[in-house]
């Protein structure tokens, strides 16, 4: 059972862009827009070494670590090859131009991942 | 729907290629069924050489292992040859009955062995160097047989003759030519190896015409007769006098030869549009290849044809040559013979082994020849494939790129002798056993693979001459990517110089347009194009294209430089390095205030604060209230200076206010990569202004005026540019400079590269020979840097998206 909870409209984020939602606990997450209005989230660590992926390039479905240049696609959060690794991924749905969480993933999902800037 | 069915004739190191990148591209599209005549798997067939004397095994040199071909469901008929194909009703047909139906159809037969046509050809005991087969005979002759003859001094003769000494034979080699690898050495460099041969035990008959081969009653060749009469003892013979397309099957169905199959730039035969060809077998433009590099290559054209995306081309490759003899370094490529209207550049040193050769034609290097000593051969291979001009390197040309000072890897400069253990790749920390296991187990063939695979190479870029010669060892191929064009990146064909043409030439303003207009395959470029097109959009049209923050990456999008762990640097911009006591006193209250953990003192004369918070980034810039040092963009970083004539009592010229009137004038200018000045007040140079993108010298009678230096991964010192009086000589001709750079650079070229690319004259020749036009770009620099915002206080003029600097929500 999902808890949806609404975020911020679409609007919000950049195109191509991403923002960041604060948890009280672990890493932020971030959430991203591509030019289709696609919305997704994803935890904001590379699994590569951590680097916050909001602040990426985004492009396709994918986006672009700013710290290594790893490519994350957005959809499960994974890395191109020959890269490996995945970083968690969060329920998104966009409804009317809303974007909403599901607060129960938000608070249970990849917790102890201590927030890339400490 | 069903899928088309594609077969492949010929299960070799081209088709299977083309496989693979089909597959990347469109896995579904194709039912794939391949044919191979070997009983092996596809292998790397330039890696014989290695197994033959005895430094890998054939399992090694295996590229695609049985259990590939079953995971991408492709039909694999090992040992079985096709004899014929019928085009009506497309089927082909092996050699056992085997048929198989085709939609499309990929010739790769390769090329066969030129067996001389002299009497005993055919007795026993005589062979040719081409497979598995070939040279499992030659490991079997070597251990029950003494005299061994290679009759063949080129690339393949030579190896095979090593590896057969290497395994006990006596070898003599019979070359008709003067000297050995004519088609490759000139005749000093033959002379040089037949020399470092013979010291290793195998003998030479040079100028020697094969007459007969004589068998004993067993019918097992036991002499080589020569023209002259003479004989010599041999239990093996092996003709290594070159290859030639195998075209007998495509003859025989019909198809256009001429020296090999006759294939388009889409690498589709003339004759028949369902048949393709790539390989030794084909002839594109009339040559056939027989190295690696070109076959791949047309292997991923090839791709693009069957997967029906249409794009690629193939026009050809510019090739050079290495030979896989362990501890024999030899390069050359091009016109390395020279000729009429060539002047040649050599150094020879026979008695330490090394000797060079440099071919130039019309200021342009047309050709080298290396010998003893080749760890420039990619670096040579580079300038003579750009056809660059290379009057202002001339003199250092010789001494080689490796010559100007790496950084990162001990100096080292010869991959064959440096131990596993060694580090290639110091920004990565990859050692040299690290990448040849890489490029052994995962079948790597370029420089870019390698670069994705391990990260060697792939950072500051320092080590890549070291990691080609690695592939060159490891890999045996002809590594180099041979177009004289690159394409910007993945998502395009078109290269950076189309790009900034087709922008200029049909007032292109947005990314959009750019990438409609230069055939973009994706739909919004990737993290390396889209920087770049940005930049080619507003430096070509200033005040008329707009700046799209989402195509920049993430420091010049949040202004300040991100770090390691997620927080920014802040480094406020002091004209000239010069500060005073109440900017200090506002930088050290906001230190505390944002309690910032690292203060330092940069090398270009300014004050970094590290580990700022980004929700700070806004209040902590507004309480300092300094302009923004642009420390973290592709832009005019510092102007260093040192204190000059208004404190120095060697100073002859004011370089404290030269610099800040430099910095005043051109700060906010965005560059195609970073841009640093520095300004000296005396020959002293306490500025360093030697290896900085402009340096400026003060001497008593004006200024001196040096461009193109770098103090990062290779050290380079600026070239003398010209000796100007005033101080409005220094900003125009400074300003004109750049401005030529923004408009011509390449993204993420430093200047250094730029004039390497475009030669220093030609820099010259628009900036010092032509004054109306050296005005005209100083202008076009200040309209462009007119009314420019600040973007630290400026956000909206800057389109800073300040959005960025807050969470959007919080759970």
């Amino acid at each position: 059972m999902s808890t949806w909870k609404s975020i911020c409209t679409v609007d919000d984020i950049p195109v191509l862009g991403a923002r960041r939602i604060e948890r009280s606990q672990g890493a932020a997450v971030a959430i991203f827009r591509n030019a289709e209005d696609k919305v997704f989230a994803l935890l904001d660590r590379c699994p590569h070494k951590g680097g916050p992926l909001s602040q990426g390039i985004v492009f396709g479905e994918s986006v672009a670590c700013p710290l290594h240049n790893w490519t994350i696609a957005l959809a499960d959060g994974c890395a191109r090859a020959p890269d490996e690794g995945c970083t968690p991924r969060f329920s998104v749905k966009v409804d009317g131009g809303v974007v909403h969480v599901d607060v129960d993933e938000l608070n249970s999902i990849a917790l102890d991942e201590a927030p890339v800037s400490t | 729907m069903k899928k088309m069915k594609l077969v492949l004739v010929g299960n070799g190191m081209a088709g299977v290629r083309t496989l693979e990148e089909l597959l990347k591209i469109a896995p579904e599209l194709y039912d794939i069924t391949v044919f191979g005549a070997e009983p092996h798997p596809n292998y790397n067939r330039i890696l014989l050489s290695p197994v033959l004397a005895g430094e890998q095994t054939i399992d090694e040199i295996v590229l695609n292992p049985i259990s590939w071909y079953a995971e991408n469901n492709i039909t694999l008929h090992l040992g079985k040859k096709i004899v014929d194909i019928d085009r009506r009703r497309r089927v082909v047909k092996a050699e056992d009955g085997t048929e198989a139906e085709y939609d499309r159809l990929l010739m790769c037969t390769g090329s066969n062995p030129f067996i001389l046509p002299v009497p005993g050809k055919d007795l026993a005991g005589v062979i040719a160097y081409r497979d598995i087969h070939d040279t499992n005979t030659m490991i079997e002759a070597a251990t029950k047989y003494q005299h061994a003859v290679v009759i063949g001094g080129g690339l393949l003769g030579l190896e095979a003759a090593n590896g057969l000494m290497l395994r006990g034979m006596q070898v003599t080699v019979v070359h008709v030519m003067p000297w050995l690898m004519e088609r490759q050495l000139d005749d000093v460099s033959g002379k040089l190896l037949q020399k470092s041969l013979e010291d290793r035990g195998i003998k030479f008959m040079m100028g020697a015409n094969t007459q007969a081969l004589i068998g004993d009653k067993d019918g097992r060749v036991m002499a080589v007769q020569f023209k002259d009469g003479s004989e010599v003892p041999a239990d093996l013979v092996v003709m290594a006098a070159g290859i030639r397309p195998n075209t007998q099957l495509a003859e025989k169905i019909g198809l256009h030869c001429n020296r090999g199959i006759v294939v388009d730039d889409t690498m589709q035969t003339v004759t028949d549009p369902r048949i393709y060809s790539v390989g030794e077998c084909a002839a594109h433009r009339g040559i056939a290849y027989g190295l690696v590099a070109p076959l791949f290559e047309q292997g991923k054209v090839c791709a693009t044809h069957l997967a029906h995306f249409g794009i690629g081309r193939y026009q050809g490759s510019l090739t050079s040559t290495k030979l896989k003899v362990t501890g024999i370094d030899l390069f050359s490529a091009g016109n390395f013979m020279g000729g009429e209207g060539c002047e040649e550049i050599v150094m020879s040193d026979p008695y330490g082994g090394v000797y060079k050769k440099l071919v130039i034609k019309d200021d342009k290097l047309v050709g080298a020849c290396m010998y003893g000593d080749t760890v420039d051969g990619s670096w040579y291979f580079k300038l003579l494939r750009e056809g660059r001009k290379v009057g202002d390197i001339r003199d250092k040309l010789m001494f080689g790129e490796s010559n100007i000072g790496d950084t990162g890897h001990e100096g080292h400069s010869r991959a064959a002798s440096m131990a596993d253990s060694d580090e290639v790749c110091g920004c990565n920390g990859i050692t040299k056993g690290t990448i040849c296991k890489a490029i052994k187990e995962k079948g790597l063939f370029t420089l870019e693979e390698v670069k994705k695979h391990t990260k060697a190479s792939a950072s500051c870029g320092s080590c890549t001459g070291l990691v080609e010669q690695l592939l060159m060892f490891t890999a045996g191929g002809d590594y180099s990517k041979a177009p004289t064009k690159k394409a910007m990146c993945g998502c395009t064909d078109a290269s950076h110089q189309d790009v900034r043409d087709a922008i200029k030439a049909d007032h292109l303003l947005t990314i959009d347009s750019v990438y409609k207009s230069q055939g973009w395959r994706t739909p919004n470029g990737c993290a390396s194009c889209r920087p770049a097109v940005n930049y080619y959009l507003i430096s070509t049209w200033p005040k008329e294209a707009k700046d799209d923050p989402q195509s920049r990456y993430i420091n010049e999008r949040s202004h300040a430089n991100i770090q390691k762990d997620g927080t920014y640097s802040v480094i406020p911009r002091m004209w000239g390095g010069e500060t005073s006591a109440s900017e200090l006193r506002r930088i050290a209250d906001a230190v505390d205030k944002y309690k910032v953990p690292t203060v330092k003192v940069t090398g270009g004369q300014r004050i970094d604060l590290l580990g700022v918070k980004k929700e700070d980034l806004v209040n902590i810039w507004k309480d300092i209230g300094m302009p923004s040092g642009h420390a973290y963009a592709k832009a005019l970083r510092t102007v260093k200076t040192c204190v000059g004539s208004e404190w120095c009592r060697f100073g002859t010229q004011d370089s404290t206010q030269m610099g800040k009137d430099l910095e005043r004038a051109m700060w906010r200018m965005y560059a195609p990569h970073k841009v640093k000045f520095a300004v000296s007040g005396c020959p002293r140079n306490c500025a360093e202004s030697g290896i900085k993108d402009v340096g400026i010298i003060g001497v008593d009678s004006g200024w001196e005026m040096y461009v193109g230096g770098n103090g990062g991964i290779k050290t380079e010192v600026a070239h003398f540019f010209v000796k100007l009086k005033t101080a409005e000589e220094v900003l125009e001709y400074t300003g004109a400079f750049c401005q030529l750079y923004r408009e011509e650079g390449w993204y993420l070229e430093r200047t250094v590269h730029y004039i390497s690319r475009v030669g220093l004259d030609h820099v010259k020749k628009k900036i010092l020979d032509d004054a109306a036009g050296r005005k005209a770009l100083w202008e076009r620099l200040q309209f462009s840097l007119d009314g420019e915002p600040d973007p630290w206080f400026e956000h909206d003029k800057a389109a800073v998206d300040t959005r960025q600097f807050t969470p959007v929500g919080a759970v």
